[in-house]
């Protein structure tokens, strides 16, 4: 089980909870656990988000494992110049 | 992906010197070919009519007269490029502003193109085009945008981000909120707040060579493109999207590139270009003019930032607070999203809070320019930042570092920092001698820290032995600093063969596998990554081989300083091979010899840098000389010192640029003033001091040289540190970018009447 944070904008989709716990043992498993939980969550998954894991940031490595007591932080997926 | 990223500590031989790059002979004696270099039989001029308004409902467009010109072969509006985006509403945005539908949202917005065998002919075809338009009434400033009074762009658009559903259309498309603690609390705290109101006006990047491709669809229905683009993969997935074509069916080439910064990260003309081909059946070149580029393509956003920071006597800050509104063009973006991120990234903070409100404007679609929008919300910061320390009587500097975050500290974007250098660029920044140098009459000194993410991402590189033992790298990521070069340093490092046996290019969208763009300072950190893996697996190769040679088992055999050698003293009589020799004998133990990889470049770490600036400025005129300048950032490990330098004083001169001159200005009638180089001045050589750098290595600990993107975080910080030497020379605190002599003199002489 790992929680993770979501930024603001993503909370109000997922009923206005800035905090939840998924048990998940990679970022693919924990976008799909999101989507079925949050379904309001699917489409921005869909579009890219990015996991912070102990604060290095993935954005496309869905393989990535989630480490126990890890901290886990959903943020938008930026535009690079 | 079976590759371990992880920051292995080892030595270098070839990682770290600095050859001379291998496209630099072409470009200095004019050899190398941009996007407007290429040509092709039968080709056609392509020329695109533009809005002269900045807001407009088109009625009708007429192309009949157009049409019946002698040399004309291809006339095409927007129902040339029908919506095919299946709702997808960024990649809507896009065609609606390669070529406007219902509406022509800012001047200079596309509403028709032609194609003609000659430019003359071309220009006439575009007067003979009647557009019908009813002109609306328009807003270009930010603030002015946000009111309930202002013209709407797009009634479809209600306010995202907001607690309760608004009922009414707006220009703001979204709010966004970050932080963390109780912001009231920790101002309770405090001894000291500054709270200031700034505003930066809109820039473009500037790059020097404009947009231009040359597009050919065949009447099988392939096509080729040639263009001038950051990421050939992603213009490819654009247009075929955009035309409804299969991607595979459309080759993209890119060109060298004359400057992109964030500029080309998405298509602008290259789909009317490829529109106009399919209908006139030949090549069409289509190159954008200096006033296009300004009008129609690139810059950043215009903003207004408020800043309230709270702090103890000792120098702690105890809350800090920022709300953005920044500009976005006529389309939705995230571009306050990321200011609000970043604006307080530097520091340790139990309470902060940012907001960030995109706003929509008759201006041409904001476009990413290098670390997008860090440097205005860094400017806001820093500069009350600098003014708090004052008010405590602290020096600036030590400010900073006693509130500089570190690992583990809790980032203001939300997640916890690991190992970070924004301490190690403060100390080096106050240890530099450009900190005691003296400063004379009206000279001022100023600093200033800046904070970029860094992204990595999708990566495919082939690397081919050839018989004669030299080495093809083929790599993805346009190549737009030197990485090249530095590309074919990782290649040699890992064969452990000589520079020169390296030849690296950038292959086309049919000759690799996708690849990302070159943004988000990920070109040498992403490629280098997948050019060690496909190195390692030529190794595997190469081993193979040797054993074969040999007859003993490959598990035996290593590789070791460009050499397979067989290990342990049963082999003691076998000679090491060298790369060449089995390269030699290749056709005869199984064929090519080559190493490819596929993979995500993840992890590529945040990134910071702290500038130092000295300024004088002329009080009777207001006009600005830079006297000094000062760039410490961390690389992570620089692979080719000269480019990273390179990188750090072009972010510093794209800065100065942005601080002292560049500027959008428009009339009442919403058009630009100053669409070219003469009235939109960016820095020339003569403006410029040499800018010195300092690298710092603290390794990435997710690349296994420890590489970090270097090419944004050094336009972060100059617009703050620039302000903070102004103010300090002319002892008023400056708050609008830029800071153009007309402006200081106005702030100075407010300042004398009180």
């Amino acid at each position: 089980m790992v929680e993770v944070t979501l930024w603001g904008s993503l909370a109000a989709l997922a009923g206005g909870k800035s905090k939840v716990e998924i048990e998940a043992k990679d970022i693919r498993e924990l976008f799909r656990k999101l989507a079925e939980q949050y379904p309001g969550l699917e489409p921005l998954i869909e579009k890219g988000i990015a996991v912070a894991i102990d604060g290095t940031i993935y954005r496309d490595t869905w393989s990535k494992e989630l480490p126990q007591g890890a901290e886990i932080f959903l943020l938008p997926r930026l535009a690079g110049g | 992906m079976n590759f371990d990223p992880r920051y292995s500590g080892r030595s270098f031989t070839s990682v770290g010197t600095r050859p001379i790059r291998p496209d630099g002979v072409d470009k200095v004696t004019g050899r190398a070919r941009y996007g407007a270099d290429f040509n092709m039989a039968g080709q056609l001029v392509g020329r695109v009519l533009r809005s002269p308004h900045a807001h407009a409902k088109i009625r009708k467009i007429d192309t009949s007269k157009a049409e019946k010109l002698a040399g004309v072969k291809a006339v095409i509006t927007a129902a040339d490029l029908p919506d095919l985006t299946d709702g997808d509403a960024a990649m809507y945005d896009i065609l609606d502003n390669c070529m406007a539908r219902e509406k022509a949202f800012y001047d200079g917005h596309a509403v028709a193109a032609v194609a003609a065998v000659d430019a003359r002919t071309a220009r006439q075809a575009l007067k003979l085009i009647e557009v019908d338009y009813e002109v609306l009434p328009h807003v270009v400033d930010v603030d002015e945008a946000m009111k309930h009074t202002a013209p709407l762009l797009n009634d479809a658009i209600f306010t995202e981000g907001l607690d309760e559903k608004p009922v009414k259309p707006s220009n703001v498309t979204k709010r966004t909120q970050f932080g963390h603690g109780d912001i009231q609390e920790g101002f309770g705290q405090a001894d000291f707040v500054v709270e200031r109101s700034f505003k930066t006006e809109q820039t473009h990047q500037g790059y020097i060579e404009p947009h231009a491709c040359v597009a050919n669809v065949s009447s099988d229905g392939t096509a080729d493109l040639w263009v001038c683009t950051q990421g050939h993969f992603v213009y490819r997935q654009h247009c075929a999207q955009l035309l409804g074509m299969e991607a595979s069916k459309l080759r993209v080439t890119s060109s060298e590139i004359g400057g992109g910064f964030g500029g080309k990260t998405h298509v602008w003309a290259e789909p009317v270009a490829l529109a106009l081909s399919r209908k006139a059946g030949r090549p069409v070149k289509l190159v954008m003019t200096r006033d296009e580029v300004f009008r129609a393509s690139g810059p950043t956003s215009a903003t207004s930032i408020d800043v309230r920071i709270g702090a103890r006597k000792d120098g702690t800050i105890t809350a800090a607070e920022a709300t953005l509104r920044y500009s976005c063009g006529p389309y939705a973006g995230m571009w306050a999203e990321i200011g609000a991120m970043t604006a307080f990234a530097c520091y340790k903070l139990d309470n902060v809070k940012t907001v960030g409100y995109e706003v929509l404007v008759n201006r041409p679609k904001t476009a990413a320019y290098r670390a997008p929008s860090a440097p205005m919300a860094a400017f806001a910061v820093e500069s009350a930042v600098d003014e708090l320390a004052k008010e405590i009587g602290m020096d600036p500097v030590d400010f900073r570092i006693r509130n500089a975050a570190q690992e583990g500290t809790r980032s203001s974007y939300g997640p916890v920092y690991g190992p970070i250098g924004i301490g190690p660029t403060l100390e080096a920044a106050k240890n530099h001698p450009h900190m005691k140098a003296p400063l004379g009459k009206n000279q001022g000194r100023g600093m200033a820290c800046g904070f970029w993410f860094n992204f990595g991402g999708q990566t495919c590189t082939d690397l081919n032995i050839g018989m004669d033992g030299s080495v093809s790298l083929a790599v993805g990521t346009v190549d737009v600093g030197g990485s090249r070069a530095s590309l074919s340093l990782v290649a040699a490092e890992e064969l452990g063969i000589d520079y020169g046996q390296v030849k690296a290019v950038v292959a086309d969208t049919s000759s690799l596998g996708y690849n990302d763009m070159t943004d988000g300072s990920r070109g040498t950190f992403s490629s280098s990554m997948a050019t060690i893996s496909a190195a390692r697996n030529a190794i595997k190769v190469l081993r193979e081989r040797a054993a074969q040679t040999w007859d003993i088992p490959v598990d035996d055999v290593i590789w070791e300083k460009g050499h397979a050698i067989a290990k342990g003293e049963k082999y003691g009589n076998l000679a090491a091979l060298s790369l060449k020799e089995i390269a030699a004998a290749s056709g005869k133990t199984g064929g090519p010899i080559a190493g490819h990889s596929e993979l995500v470049a993840d992890g590529a770490g945040v990134s910071f840098a702290t500038h130092i600036c000295d300024i004088e400025v002329d009080p009777e005129t207001g006009s600005t000389r830079v006297l000094r300048y000062t760039v410490v950032q961390d690389a992570g490990k620089a692979v080719h010192p000269t480019y990273v330098e390179g990188q750090y004083q072009g972010g510093a001169a794209q800065g100065i640029g942005w601080a002292l001159n560049e500027e959008y200005i428009y009339g009442k009638d919403g058009r630009l003033q100053n669409p070219g180089f003469l009235d939109y001045r960016i820095p020339v050589c003569s403006d410029l001091p040499m800018i010195d750098t300092q690298i710092l290595e603290i390794p990435n600990p997710n690349h296994p040289y420890g590489v970090r993107g270097v090419g944004e975080t050094s336009i972060v910080p100059p617009l703050a540190a620039i302000a903070n030497a102004v103010s300090n020379a002319v002892g008023v605190r400056m708050t609008h970018i830029p800071m153009s002599p007309p402006r200081i003199l106005a702030a100075i002489e407010a300042e004398r009447e009180g």
